[in-house]
């Protein structure tokens, strides 16, 4: 193994990040932006963070990827400094600033609404960290013009917040967070309020974001698509704690639990071969034929229910012995020509793209 | 058919402003009357007399720069205080919050003349001699309900994650506020002083039962009407009504609401 993993899930059951294989970033704990160190908070009895671990490097995008009420966001708002954990230490660039309040905190978060202030213009939005900082008037003009060129808005400086589009209001609430070269950038769902095309090209203007101003990005979200294409890591959290933390690659072929393989995407989960836990196919590893599994393959007679074509791929759902279910998808071309619904095929597979995982915890 | 509902309509609105504002423009009118006798209630000639000193009769200048300096004051105390209320019944959470916000809105529907007696009781029973303090404590009261209501109301629609943003871009708690929530809270601000100004202004109710010898411009007049009726009460009552005026002209800018 090359170097220790950046995250490491901790808690009272430390498990060990994916399988090793290279992951980015990493480290040691010093070298952390955010280190969070058995983190619980409690609301009543409601748990919404159990023994939280999680150290995240410099330069590095990493998402929390979860559904709702997984605690993601409760994370943010610690890091933030909104709310104060009842157990454990949060460290930011190696300090110790568990019960700092937000404004002696060197993070910024991008809120999901945007929270812009609506009495002042983008400038003045912009300009409002600098001034609290009281940074010297020449020195501000320059920081609040450059962080306007990075997110493109340069023109519109002088609007108010409400004379923009949605995404130009997402563009102003970045620049007005990276304008203070904060040690890393929170961002809370920031994408969820915005149409799907918008979303897209926000998307990929975010990863140029990033990589242009080289800040830590840490975003919160429950589209796996968006933490899949924009993530150097991500964690996939659930009921509060980190389910497993990887590159995505690693996350979506060798997840660890039933609960990541299905969260991170369409998945076969067929039964080992020993009979002992499950075994993870995804469903663009399944080739559909009417030859049956050459040598060195396995495979499974099933029957068509039903064929969606979505353009490119088409998806191909199936029904095996003993009620088992399975999905297939496949470009248009490699489909054989006449598969017809209620026809049985060869669903076959080569055993090294099937991923063992772990049984789930009692 | 249409025509004709549109005339009638111009028709009734027409008389109802007339009836309206008649009387304002008659008084604004005699105001450059030049009158015989004590009482300025006949059309004699123009003059600009009246106008060139309006603080002129001294018993009526001094009710009026009396109400004037209690409407202010009262006005400060019940903005400060209701924008207090407002604040801690949105903001916190605490045990009797939906008693007191009922509490805070009953003097709404309750009759004056009820506040102004129990004032006056209260007054008497704690043997605090009617004058200046009884009359600020009496007229902020009454002011404190409506300012609290509608800056409530205006902290209602308020977006509480702004001020966590300013927070967040480095402003201590208090400097948040300043930045962020009061300049959002002006035209509630302004709406609530305004309101409170023109209660306290024109109050004669409560004023008559705690005012002791001190005459506010209300009390004034209604006494004075009795007597005589001097030019120079259509001079004040028009420099009122242009002060309003001009008011109601400033603040129209925040009563689109946010721009």
């Amino acid at each position: 193994m090359l170097s220790e993993p950046a995250t490491q899930i901790g808690g009272s059951d430390c498990r060990e990040s994916g399988s090793g294989s290279g992951s980015g970033g990493g480290g040691d704990e010093s070298a952390a932006v955010i280190a969070m160190h058995n983190v619980s908070r409690r609301y009543g009895q409601l748990v919404a963070l159990e023994g939280l671990s999680l150290s995240i490097a410099a330069g590095e995008f990493f998402s929390l990827l979860g559904p709702s009420g997984c605690g993601k966001t409760t994370t943010l708002r610690l890091i933030a400094g909104f709310d104060r954990p009842q157990a454990g230490r949060i460290l930011l660039q190696g300090r110790d600033l568990t019960e700092a309040p937000p404004h002696r905190r060197p993070v910024n978060l991008v809120f999901q609404n945007y929270a812009l202030f609506p009495h002042l213009s983008v400038w003045d939005n912009v300009a409002f960290g600098p001034r609290s900082q009281r940074l010297p008037e020449p020195e501000l003009r320059r920081r609040v013009g450059e962080s306007l060129e990075v997110v493109r808005l340069s023109e519109l400086a002088r609007r108010r917040p409400h004379q923009l589009s949605g995404g130009q209001q997402q563009r102003v609430a970045l620049a007005r967070a990276l304008v203070n070269a904060p040690a890393a950038l929170l961002l809370d769902e920031p994408l969820a309020a915005l149409d799907p095309d918008l979303r897209r090209t926000m998307r990929s203007e975010l990863k140029r974001i990033q990589r242009e101003v080289g800040i830590t990005f840490l975003l919160v979200t429950h589209d796996r698509e968006e933490a899949l294409s924009l993530s150097d890591r991500l964690a996939v959290m659930h009921g509060g704690r980190l389910e497993q933390v990887g590159t995505p690659r690693q996350l979506y072929d060798q997840p660890r639990s039933a609960v990541v393989a299905t969260f991170l995407g369409a998945a076969n989960l067929l039964p080992a071969v020993n009979g002992e836990g499950l075994r993870l196919l995804r469903p663009e590893r399944l080739r559909l034929s009417a030859a049956p599994p050459g040598q060195g393959e396995r495979g499974l007679r099933a029957r068509v229910r039903e064929l969606v074509f979505q353009g490119a791929t088409v998806e191909v759902r199936l029904c095996g012995a003993d009620d088992l279910q399975l999905i297939a998808i496949d470009t248009s071309a490699a489909l054989p020509d006449n598969l017809r619904i209620g026809e049985e095929v060869w669903c076959r597979w080569n055993p090294a793209d099937s991923h063992l995982l772990e049984a789930p915890q009692s | 058919m249409n025509r004709i509902g549109s005339v009638l309509l111009g028709l009734a609105s027409a008389l109802a402003f007339g009836l309206l504002y008649a009387p304002v423009v008659v008084m604004v009118l005699f105001s450059f009357n030049a009158p015989r006798g004590r009482f300025n209630l006949v059309w004699q000639g123009f003059t600009l007399e009246n106008w060139r000193q309006p603080l002129r009769d001294a018993a009526l200048s001094e009710a009026f720069l009396t109400s004037l300096g209690l409407a202010l004051a009262a006005t400060l105390l019940a903005v400060l205080l209701g924008g207090l209320m407002a604040l801690a019944l949105e903001r916190a959470r605490f045990r009797g919050r939906r008693s007191i916000e009922l509490l805070l809105a009953l003097p709404l529907t309750n009759p004056e003349i009820v506040l102004a007696t129990a004032l006056l009781n209260l007054f008497v029973g704690v043997d605090l001699p009617r004058g200046p303090l009884t009359l600020l404590l009496s007229h902020s009261l009454f002011c404190l309900s409506y300012a609290a209501l509608t800056l409530k109301a205006r902290l209602a629609g308020f977006d509480s994650t702004l001020e966590l943003a300013a927070q967040d871009l480095g402003a201590p708690p208090l400097q948040a506020f300043c930045r962020v929530t009061l300049p959002l809270l002006v035209p509630g601000l302004l709406a609530a002083a305004l309101l409170s100004f023109s209660l306290s202004f024109d109050d004669y109710v409560v004023s008559s039962f705690t005012a002791g010898e001190i005459v506010t411009l209300p009390l004034y007049l209604a006494g004075a009407f009795q007597r005589e009726i001097s030019p120079q009460i259509q001079v004040l009552s028009s420099l009122v009504l242009l002060v309003s005026a001009a008011l109601l002209a400033l603040a129209s800018p925040f009563r689109q609401g946010r721009p």
